[in-house]
């Protein structure tokens, strides 16, 4: 074992802000969302009370937040299956070249990069042109998949540019047809890392601002909802939306991490003893 | 019969990627052709029509506010992706050659990217209370007695803006780096030290040429995101500073959607000119 150097201090240290630098202030409004029923949006703290978190189940005044929290909930289902579904079939259509897959990839990569508020403008000219009414589960859906779907298609190329082959050629020398060699061997084999996938699906949807602004029509998503509320909310009601936001997407992401956990760890004791030799 | 072969694979490949090709073509490609086309009709103060005119970019290039906001898009870019670059390679250094168990390298490396699950405007909010008039930041200064009076700028301004550009998306610049750094072979180092090199030369010469792709992906990433962002610019300037983003979206609030599209036109073309000028340093596909 090598002594710790200097340098391996003082990154520790650099570190540590760093995490105290990305969890800090959500932490902060965390503790703020407690504030008195007089207290402001700014310390100290003028006594502790649950009263915020109470006011958001509360006629509001503002908006409809629950109406927008099951929106956004059905929303990224839906996106989470669609980009679950569409990365699998893209990531194995990349395993092979076929004429136009780089201009397909140059796509994906388009996707990604062009800034959000052309896909939220363009979609919304389109559907204003047709005579179409914007809505969160159409014009909304499509626009949201334009953000998730790389992402799921990029861990699809990284899974599959890990995956050994031979496991494949063995089933195909088995007589397993294409379908059960997918079905039965490939699917269970990048099982876990689906997860992942889903989960970038489920949160980028929960949490996407910029391609919904224009697309979601007069039906509000909660970040549509919360970023309305930004302007005309003055009290601690906004941190506590935000801490029980901030908490759901925290419950969602353990969720996914747990099921991937669960999974890998079935994996490894109900695995068959491929690759352990055979003496 | 291999021509037959790669006639299969094509058939079987555009099977599989149909899917993933329709959605891009209906929202992807179709918007921004939807928004060219627009970029050249004209507008009333309540309707749009159909026409073939350069009036809107003639506008757009004849405006000095243009110009001014452009710069100010690249400025933000430009100091932001300094900032987490830095921050970016230093966080992926630390955990790929420092932490050397690799349960602990995926705990903290999943603790540095769970922010990038939760949302965005929670945490431009979060910033409130810590930059405000009588904020954390304020008040501990004036604790330390550094200042006698609170500081105006901290929420509210450039700085506030960049800050949360920073607080957002370091991490696209920490997991790319991290994913090229983790396949760093080893014996390239001990072979650096024992040809002589100190830690900061293994560095400099070895370390860094091999995080050069993970390096550029990054950049690419927090460069388009700052430059398309609207809403951070408008949140955390408190509605004083503009970039494109926001020239576009105001000009969607008024209805002036030709004006809109021109600028977004504009703003695609600076967009994708920069990535080609990045691309030139590092091929992705190679890298994935």
């Amino acid at each position: 074992m090598e002594r710790r150097s200097l340098s391996f201090y003082v990154l520790t240290f650099v570190f540590a802000l760093f995490i105290l630098f990305l969890y800090g202030p959500t932490i902060t409004i965390a503790i703020l969302s407690l504030q008195g029923p007089n207290g402001g949006l700014t310390f100290p703290m003028n006594g502790m009370s649950l009263h915020w978190f109470y006011d958001l189940f509360e006629q509001q005044a503002v908006g409809d937040i629950w109406g927008s929290f099951r929106r956004s909930f059905a929303l990224g289902f839906m996106v989470m299956v669609i980009t679950v579904v569409v990365s699998v079939m893209g990531g194995l259509a990349f395993r092979k070249k076929f004429t136009g897959s780089g201009f397909v990839f140059y796509l994906v990569i388009t996707s990604l990069i062009i800034p959000s508020i052309l896909i939220s403008l363009g979609v919304g000219l389109i559907f204003n042109q047709l005579g179409w009414d914007v809505h969160w589960t159409t014009s909304g859906l499509g626009s949201q998949l334009t953000w998730t779907l790389p992402f799921g298609l990029l861990i699809m190329f990284a899974v599959f540019n890990r995956f050994d082959k031979s496991y494949e050629e063995a089933a195909r020398d088995l007589g397993a047809s294409p379908w059960q060699t997918i079905r039965l061997v490939v699917l269970p084999i990048i099982g876990p890392s689906l997860i992942g996938v889903a989960l970038f699906g489920f949160t980028l949807s929960y949490d996407e601002f910029a391609r919904t602004l224009l697309t979601a029509g007069s039906y509000n998503t909660l970040p549509l909802e919360i970023f309305g509320m930004t302007t005309n909310v003055t009290t601690p009601v906004l941190y506590a939306l935000g801490t029980l936001t901030t908490v759901f997407s925290f419950v969602m992401i353990g969720t996914f991490l747990g099921v991937a956990v669960y999974l890998q760890k079935r994996k490894k004791r109900l695995g068959s003893d491929a690759n352990s030799g055979l003496i | 019969m291999y021509k037959f072969l790669a006639q299969r694979n094509n058939l079987i490949g555009w099977m599989l990627a149909s899917p993933l090709f329709i959605v891009l073509v209906l929202f992807l490609i179709l918007p921004i052709i939807m928004i060219v086309i627009v970029s050249f009709w004209g507008a009333t103060e309540f309707s749009i029509y159909p026409a073939f005119q350069w009036d809107n970019y003639e506008f757009l290039f004849s405006s000095s506010v243009t110009y001014s906001v452009f710069l100010k898009t690249f400025m933000y870019a430009f100091i932001t992706w300094v900032i987490t670059l830095i921050l970016g390679f230093t966080i992926a250094y630390y955990l790929a050659f420092h932490i050397k168990s690799l349960t602990w390298q995926i705990a903290l490396f999943l603790l540095c990217t769970i922010p990038f699950w939760t949302s965005n405007i929670i945490r431009m909010i979060s910033w409130i209370p810590f930059l405000g008039r009588n904020g954390i930041a304020n008040e501990t200064l004036i604790g330390l007695g550094l200042i006698s009076e609170p500081v105006e700028w901290l929420l509210f301004s450039d700085f506030a803006v960049i800050l949360a550009f920073v607080h957002l998306y370091t991490l696209f610049m920490v997991v790319p780096i991290f994913n090229t750094m983790m396949r760093i072979d080893h014996s390239l180092l001990e072979a650096a030290r024992d040809a002589g090199a100190n830690g900061f030369q293994t560095l400099v010469n070895v370390i860094i040429p091999l995080c050069k792709p993970g390096i550029m992906i990054g950049s690419i990433f927090v460069v388009t995101l700052v430059m398309g962002d609207f809403i951070t610019v408008r949140f955390m300037s408190g509605s004083q500073s503009a970039n494109v983003g926001r020239l576009i979206s105001n000009d969607v609030g008024l209805l002036q959607y030709p004006s809109a599209s021109a600028t977004a036109v504009v703003l695609l073309l600076t967009v994708l000119i920069t990535i080609g000028i990045m691309l030139r340093f590092v091929n992705i596909r190679k890298e994935l």
